[in-house]
């Protein structure tokens, strides 16, 4: 008896009968439940006696059109920057944590000094160390100083480093030393060790909560503007400036949640894989 | 151009101040006296002194404003735009006294103890509630300034400035001025204080910063004291106005108001801005 020879018995196809039926069901009471909440809250936002006021402030789409061009142009500078930075700081964070991970007595001086960076970096108000470095830095007045965004990219990777080395360091911790122990007894070097058979589950184990730092670090590059440079919040404010109107930042806001969506789908996706890998699926 | 407008902007503020007291502007009077209504002749003048005009400033009187803190030698900006409305109201040198008022003292509600105070009183409605304002005898003008080690220090245009790395605080007159008017290559430095754009001047960061007048003023003359005036630039957006400030409600608004118009209308006030500003004080008009 072949497979294409099976027919289904009654029982069997009753049961698949009852699933259609069932996710039919589910799908209509799911869509019932949405309209009507969306309903209520469309009633509760526009039928609120300051509602009117509201939409002219925050929502006017003239000002909106105008705003884009600007917003925009700012925003390529977040994105810039968010390339640049999420990059160097996951760099100097699996640097930081495997440097805090070193085995024996001689690296003593190593970890500790990681240990101290991350303390520092991680304890420090972002905006303090933005300041330090963009107009601190520049008042040395030394040969060949990199222009105030580089300074700025600086001081996030020097921030976010701090953040994502102690996510790393999770991770390379989580892994079982019996792992360790297996691949010194194979005859691998620490090195091989680390680079081979720990670091390729630590980093496995920890991609979403990396993925969602990388996501904060999406919101903060915008803060280098307080050193000068025009990033998609500024220009919202130059504009709302302008027009006393609040439209622009609406604006922004819009277009910053559109270019978290790829990366958070991506944490998501990520996620779900790890879950369905730890459970032996 | 800027200047005609601006020119246009006093003689209308004195216009509509003049009207709203029941005068109309005279044309072509030898005398300053209005004939309708209220009478400004020096005699029936309610001043606080009889036969003298009493003129409030600050201690210290900063430059260009007074010259040495003597608001008695008629030389600075204010000094001798306060002797020209005093002489319009038809007082000599000799009936105008001088007291010392502070600025917060001055703006607050209550009995002055002066004619009128002239202080770089900015016009705000807020400050209309306790106190009265003459038509503004001066409009703000934005201004550039730099260290004197930078490349723009003593360049004599707009269009010198055009390869300038600019910057000014955000949401302010001075960031249009960039953007409107000077309009250079690079894109403008935005700051959320104008101490954090002191800061990137300082450093080298920008060759140059819009600030106001007045507070260009200050900044090279104390707090950066390595750095210089460029010039002003041509007039943009809604200017901050300076008027002069009179007790609430004052018998003498009017007539001062009136006495500030004609002069802007005759062009005294841009002749002293010219003079004590931009010549004495060295704040060039950048074209």
């Amino acid at each position: 008896m072949t497979l294409l020879d099976h027919v289904p018995s009654e029982a069997q196809l009753r049961r698949s009968a009852y699933r259609r039926r069932q996710t039919v069901y589910s799908v209509l009471v799911a869509a019932f439940s949405t309209a009507a909440l969306g309903t209520l809250l469309v009633i509760a936002v526009t039928g609120a006696p300051g509602w009117d006021r509201v939409r002219r402030s925050f929502l006017d789409p003239e000002i909106a059109r105008d705003a884009l061009p600007t917003v925009l142009s700012g925003l390529w500078l977040n994105v810039r920057l968010l390339v640049c930075c999420a990059v160097g700081a996951l760099l100097v964070g699996l640097v930081i944590a495997v440097l805090r991970t070193l085995r024996g007595p001689v690296f003593f001086p190593v970890r500790a000094l990681a240990a101290g960076y991350t303390y520092t970096f991680r304890g420090l108000p972002l905006i303090i160390v933005l300041y330090l470095l963009t107009l601190g830095v520049p008042g040395l007045r030394l040969q060949g100083m990199p222009p105030v965004l580089v300074l700025g990219g600086v001081a996030l990777v020097l921030t976010y480093g701090g953040y994502l080395a102690e996510v790393f360091r999770a991770g390379i911790e989580s892994v079982h030393s019996s792992q360790l122990a297996a691949a010194r007894s194979l005859g691998l070097t620490y090195r091989q060790t680390m680079r081979h058979v720990v670091l390729p589950q630590a980093v496995r184990r920890v991609a979403p909560p990396l993925l969602n730092d990388v996501v904060a670090l999406q919101k903060d590059v915008g803060l280098v503007s307080l050193a000068g440079p025009i990033d998609a919040v500024r220009a919202a404010q130059i504009a709302t400036a302008q027009t006393f109107n609040y439209t622009p930042y609406v604006v922004a806001g819009v277009l910053f949640v559109l270019l978290a969506i790829p990366l958070i789908a991506v944490t998501d996706w990520v996620t779900l894989r790890a879950a369905r890998r730890q459970s032996g699926g | 151009m800027a200047s005609r407008s601006r020119l246009l902007a006093l003689t209308l503020a004195g216009a509509v101040v003049v009207a709203t007291a029941g005068c109309a502007p005279q044309k072509e009077l030898p005398t300053p006296t209005v004939t309708t209504g209220l009478s400004c002749a020096k005699d029936s003048l309610p001043t606080r002194t009889p036969g003298k005009l009493t003129i409030a400033t600050d201690q210290p009187a900063y430059e260009p404003w007074f010259s040495k803190d003597k608001p008695e030698s008629g030389e600075g900006f204010e000094s001798a735009v306060a002797y020209a409305v005093a002489e319009k109201l038809g007082y000599a040198r000799a009936d105008v006294a001088w007291t010392r008022v502070k600025f917060d003292t001055a703006i607050a509600p209550g009995p002055k103890d002066f004619d009128f105070d002239i202080n770089q009183f900015s016009i705000t409605e807020e400050r209309k509630q306790a106190v009265d304002f003459s038509a503004p005898y001066y409009l703000v003008r934005q201004t550039v300034i730099a260290l004197k080690s930078s490349k723009i220090a003593g360049r004599k245009s707009l269009a010198e400035l055009r390869d300038a790395r600019l910057g000014a605080q955000v949401g302010t007159t001075s960031y249009q001025a960039i953007t409107d008017v000077i309009k250079p290559a690079a894109k403008p430095q935005v700051y959320n204080s104008n101490d954090d754009a002191k800061k990137a001047l300082q450093n080298g960061q920008l060759d140059g910063l819009v600030v106001d007048l007045p507070t260009a003023f200050y900044i090279t003359g104390a707090e950066i004291t390595d750095a210089t005036i460029v010039g002003q630039v041509p007039q943009v957006g809604t200017p901050e106005a300076f008027g002069l400030l009179l007790d609430k409600n004052s018998p003498l608004t009017s007539c001062v108001s009136g006495a500030v118009g004609q002069l802007a209308a005759a062009g005294t006030l841009k002749e002293l801005e010219q003079k004590w500003l931009a010549q004495v004080a060295g704040a060039a008009e950048l074209r």
